[in-house]
């Protein structure tokens, strides 16, 4: 069977919806049949590059030469496939959970909104097959300019506000990714993501190795919301909250770690980060956000932006376990890409039908809502349990590994803050479902009923997908198996 | 000292056009002087080409009989001198445009004092 | 032998043109337009063919006027580069002129055949500069570029004699200056020929005269070119005058002067030579990184349309200069396409601010609104595709000209102008996006009045002479960005000698 130009079709397929998406903009049925058309192609094109993945091959398709001894690479390896498998099944539940929601939420521009949401997914996949760094750069830039339209959605003041500081911040992040790809392919001639790295031979001075890892933080770290590049992805929250979910908790920010990962492990490599301690930058910057994220997320009232906080400290989970530089870390860097994205969008869904559905946005107006939309709060607790590490929600099983990672290395403090944000996560999280199970419920919530099915089957099936994942972590994807994959690639290559 | 300015008056005779020229155009507010200094200025570039082809002993580059043109020093160097001639068309052509531009703007604002214009302009 | 004529018969082109409109055109004005097209699609006919031939057999063509031998003759040196350059000029001339048609009528009724007789003019000496192998030669041509493009200037709002006669003051100094560093080199060589005085120059380096003739000439070219700071007849010229001659003028004019600061340094000195005796590359750049500075954030703080434009030709034109002022191979190939990328860009923003103000009357940036979007579509996304490839996003063209020279930096390590590219861009981005946000987003300011004109704006598209130059732009910004590598890998065969 011919796999090579499947890649590209995964790439395209959302793209070539567009086009079908604004024609029928006046009629929403056909519109967001289209939408999900992509999505189920898109999602069945990905799985047919499972079994490949799955053995470690390599799919590789050389699109053109964007400039001489740059080829426009796409490549379908491993690491590649687990990222687009998590993003475009995400996307057709997303998808389902739109209708509902910007229905629902009487929203404007729907047909922007949904082309948008095609290119994004396009972009998303495109940065999970680059085969070097000049295809991911253009992904990358591509998703940015493609999310702007639906963070800016409503277009009121605030939504404008939040639009400019994340071109703000997103737009330095590419600059500062293209500095550091012009001085990597200055320095080694070449731009291909390697397992273990491409800079072998190359001599590095210390202060030019810091310089290089510093630029490339800049450019990935934005998006991956490392403190202080964070700040824009709680203000983004005033996007529609489908958008919230895939994009700010799914495709965007996983990108942003995707592309640490990439980093890491296929640019710089594990015995450069080494031999220059900037493993050890890294893991003070993620620790910290770790820890200051989650402290900052207690103070939030509202609840998308306390998940925004969640968010950030998660994503660092994935950092920290990628700097910490042994496989098994490794192993639960990758495996938190794919917990973490079931659990939070759970979690965002769930906001967001609460959202649509009783119209409330704070946390602090919950009380007793449990009553009225019981099969929601149970996803939400699922969730939330995932994401401070108990079993059997998936969310244990990343971070066990992250934890026995850390302790393989022989580093405690690593261990400590994961632990502490554990806690932490229990801390935060717990108020919510207090208030909606154990408080009474005003009056306001007489008369209302649980929010339409086409919210609640996404969420409530992301919530049981996470419960499945972490009872079987192998289960439908192999997501484990793949994760293993990824990393022995990295730390023995060939 | 003296010699470094005697050996080279023709240069210093230049850079005083060039520099009045100048002055002229910066420092005179009205367009039309600004266009003489101008005019200065490139008379100043046309002479030092033209003081570039002398020779002492020299005659002009026009064929003279017992003056064999194998010899060089007997003539002076014609390039220069054609090259200004049409450096000199060129000049002129930019006098025209610089007072077909000076008429127009007497007509718009009714002056031509920098100052003033820039005053009716804003 | 195929093409060996058509170095000369594309000026020729012009000549003829420039003086069969005024004759023609003294009795049926209406038809100036069309023979303006002809003579300029002739000639990017040629070029496209000159082109292709070098491509094909990578000859250079040395054409010898009335067989006279350099450096006795002049000679027209068609070579990869002026070949390439030539094409750019007198294609996006050609759609300039394309566009041209409503606003001639509305900016300058009655003035047709003098507006088209001198753009051809203009067209000539632009092509006699990238042509020509003769320094003096270069110096007439200059002039008659100039001298047509300060009456071209001239056509245009009231303040446009004024700002014409500035640029012609200052134009004219930087000229006079060009000539003078000429007649310095001619005293210690002996001869104006380009190529022959490459030769000659090593044996006369050390003389206190060459350096001072690259000062001058540097300095002269500057002025031409807008290197900051010598750019301060640019934004008045380009604001008061016509929108179809600034459309003309931006994207052409100071390029070619960049050509030629390009030939003086790299092609007539040489990369061994330029910095023998002052670090002449060095303050070139560092003129060029401020410039680039400069100019955006002058252009952010500018409220007209064409006003902003013109400060962003000043940063722009200073990437350009500073790719040549790195003297390797990446900085080369990022200037070269830079002139090619911003070309394209800067005439179709301006084409859209002319289109703009041929449908509002103006074009104040203040007084956007989203109306455009509805009214607008098609221009307004040609100005969006404009404004990301300015910003530098790939995949459009903008992006690739920043790699390269971003990659030439780095070779050089030279760090500060890295961060010069970086900066620029997000500027860029600045005063871009602060346009899309008003074109495309409700503004929040506004809601109460919405109520008021409930009336949606109907689709107001311009006509087809003016969408079909944008859209050709607007597309080549893609193409150009997508098939980069084919031009650059041509490019690789243009480098002057010691890369």
């Amino acid at each position: 069977m011919e796999l090579t130009y499947i890649p590209l079709f995964a790439v395209l397929v959302s793209l070539a919806a567009v086009p079908f998406i604004l024609l029928s903009s006046k009629k929403p049925n056909l519109r967001e049949f289209w939408t999900i058309l992509a999505g189920v192609i898109k999602f069945l094109l990905v799985l047919t590059l499972l079994p490949s993945a799955l053995q470690g091959n390599v799919i590789e398709l050389q699109l053109l030469e964007i400039a001489p001894d740059l080829p426009l690479v796409l490549r379908a390896d491993t690491f590649g496939v687990f990222f687009a498998l998590i993003a475009s099944s995400l996307w057709i539940f997303t998808s389902f959970y739109s209708i509902g929601y910007m229905r629902g939420h009487h929203e404007k521009k729907q047909t922007r909104y949904f082309a948008s949401f095609a290119v994004c997914l396009s972009s998303t996949i495109g940065i999970a097959f680059s085969g070097n760094l000049i295809t991911f750069i253009i992904f990358y830039e591509m998703l940015t300019l493609a999310t702007y339209p639906l963070v800016i959605h409503s277009e009121n003041k605030k939504a404008i506000a939040a639009g400019r500081k994340y071109l703000t911040y997103t737009l330095t992040a590419g600059l500062l990714l293209i500095a550091a790809a012009g001085i990597t392919y200055y320095l080694t001639g070449t731009l291909e993501f390697r397992p273990g790295g491409i800079f072998g031979d190359v001599e590095l001075s210390q202060p030019m190795a810091i310089t290089i890892f510093l630029l490339f933080l800049g450019g990935v770290g934005v998006k991956a919301g490392i403190m202080p590049l964070h700040s824009w992805l709680p203000s983004a929250m005033a996007a529609p909250t489908p958008v919230s979910a895939l994009l700010h908790a799914v495709a965007v920010v996983k990108s942003g770690v995707f592309g640490v990962i990439r980093v890491v492990g296929f640019i710089l490599g594990p015995d450069v980060m080494a031999e220059f301690g900037l493993n050890d930058i890294l893991m003070v910057m993620a620790g910290i956000t770790i820890i200051v994220a989650s402290l900052l997320a207690f103070a939030q009232d509202n609840l998308k932006r306390r998940l925004a906080y969640s968010t950030v400290g998660h994503l660092s989970y994935i950092v920290l376990g990628a700097a910490l530089l042994t496989e098994t870390g490794l192993i639960g860097s990758i495996m938190h890409i794919s917990t973490h994205a079931t659990m939070k969008i759970t979690l965002f869904f769930c906001a967001g039908a609460i959202m649509v559905n009783l119209h409330k946005s704070n946390i602090s107006s919950l009380n007793g809502i449990a009553k009225v939309m019981p099969w929601t709060m149970a996803a939400f607790t699922i969730g939330s349990m995932g994401l401070a590490g108990l079993p059997p929600v998936n969310g244990f099983v990343s971070k066990w590994f992250l934890a026995t990672g850390a302790l393989e290395g022989g580093m405690f403090i690593p261990v400590t803050v994961y632990v502490i944000s554990g806690l932490l996560n229990v801390g935060y999280f717990f108020p919510i479902i207090h208030r909606a199970y154990f408080k009474k419920g005003g009056e306001e919530l007489e008369g209302h009923t649980e929010a339409s099915p086409f919210m609640v089957v996404p969420l409530f099936t992301t919530a049981i997908l996470s419960i499945l994942f972490g009872v079987y972590p192998d289960l439908f994807f192999n997501f484990f198996d793949m994760a293993t994959t990824v990393a022995s690639s990295i730390f023995n290559p060939m | 000292m003296l010699d470094f300015f005697m050996g080279h008056y023709a240069y210093w005779f230049t850079m005083i056009l060039l520099a009045i020229g100048l002055y002229g155009m910066l420092i005179k507010k009205n367009l039309v002087k600004k266009t003489i200094g101008l005019s200065i200025f490139q008379a100043g570039v046309i002479l030092f080409f033209v003081s570039v082809a002398m020779k002492w002993g020299a005659t002009v580059p026009v064929k003279a009989d017992g003056l064999p043109v194998s010899e060089v020093s007997n003539y002076m160097n014609a390039l220069p001198h054609t090259l200004m001639l049409t450096a000199i068309v060129v000049g002129v052509a930019t006098l025209g445009v610089a007072y077909a531009l000076i008429i127009k703007i007497y007509n718009r604002y009714g002056t031509l004092d920098e100052e003033e214009l820039l005053d009716k302009i804003q | 032998m195929t093409g060996s004529n058509i170095p000369a018969l594309i000026p020729a082109t012009y000549i003829l043109f420039a003086i069969l409109i005024p004759v023609i055109g003294l009795w049926r004005s209406e038809i100036t337009r069309a023979l303006a097209l002809l003579g300029s699609g002739i000639a990017t006919f040629l070029s496209a063919l000159g082109f292709i031939n070098y491509i094909q057999s990578g000859e250079v063509i040395r054409y010898y006027f009335g067989g006279w031998m350099p450096p006795i003759g002049i000679e027209f040196v068609y070579d990869g580069l002026a070949a390439f350059i030539v094409l750019v000029i007198n294609a996006i001339a050609f759609l300039v002129l394309i566009h041209s048609k409503e606003i001639s009528k509305l900016e300058f009724p009655g003035r047709k055949m003098p507006y088209y007789t001198i753009s051809m003019l203009m067209m000539l000496g632009f092509n006699g500069m990238v042509l020509t192998g003769d320094l003096f030669n270069l110096y007439v041509f200059l002039e008659i570029s100039s001298l047509s493009s300060y009456a071209l200037i001239a056509i245009g709002s009231k303040r446009a004699p004024y700002s014409a006669f500035r640029y012609l003051i200052i134009g004219t100094v930087g000229g006079s200056l060009y000539l003078l560093g000429v007649g310095f080199l001619y005293t210690v060589t002996g001869t104006l020929n380009i190529i022959d005085m490459h030769a000659m120059l090593p044996q006369v380096i050390g003389h206190s005269a060459v350096v001072g003739a690259l000062i001058l000439m540097v300095i002269g070219v500057g002025v031409k070119a807008a290197l900051f700071p010598l750019h301060g007849w640019l934004p008045d010229s380009y604001t008061f005058a016509s929108s179809t001659s600034s459309a003309l003028i931006a994207p052409i004019g100071t390029k070619v002067a960049a050509y030629i600061l390009l030939r003086v340094m790299l092609f007539l000195f040489g990369v061994e030579l330029i910095d023998a005796q002052l670090p002449v590359t060095t303050i070139v750049g560092i003129f060029a990184g401020v410039g680039i500075l400069y100019g955006s954030i002058m252009a952010i703080a500018q409220s007209e349309l064409k006003k902003m434009l013109a400060y962003s030709s000043i940063s722009q034109i200073g990437y350009i200069i500073m790719g040549i002022s790195l003297a390797n191979p990446f900085g080369f190939i990022g200037a070269v396409l830079h002139v090619l990328n911003h070309a394209l860009m800067k005439a179709l923003l301006f084409l859209v601010s002319g289109s703009l103000r041929t449908k509002e009357g103006h074009s104040l940036i203040t007084k956007f609104d989203n109306s455009y979007r509805k009214k607008y579509p098609w221009t307004m996304v040609a100005f969006t595709t404009a404004a990301i490839s300015m910003v530098g996003l790939p995949p459009l063209a903008g992006f690739f000209s920043k790699w390269y020279l971003a990659l030439g930096t780095i070779e050089n390590s030279n760090w500060m102008l890295l961060a010069v590219i970086l900066i620029s861009s997000l500027l860029n981005a600045v005063y871009f996006f602060r346009i899309l946000e008003k074109v495309y987003l409700n503004n929040p300011d506004a809601e109460e009045a919405d109520d008021a004109e409930a009336v949606s704006p109907q689709n107001n598209e311009v006509g087809f002479s003016m969408m079909f130059p944008m859209a050709v732009m607007a597309i080549g910004l893609l193409v150009v960005g997508i098939f980069n590598a084919y031009i650059v890998n041509v490019i690789f065969t243009m480098f002057p000698a010691g890369f």
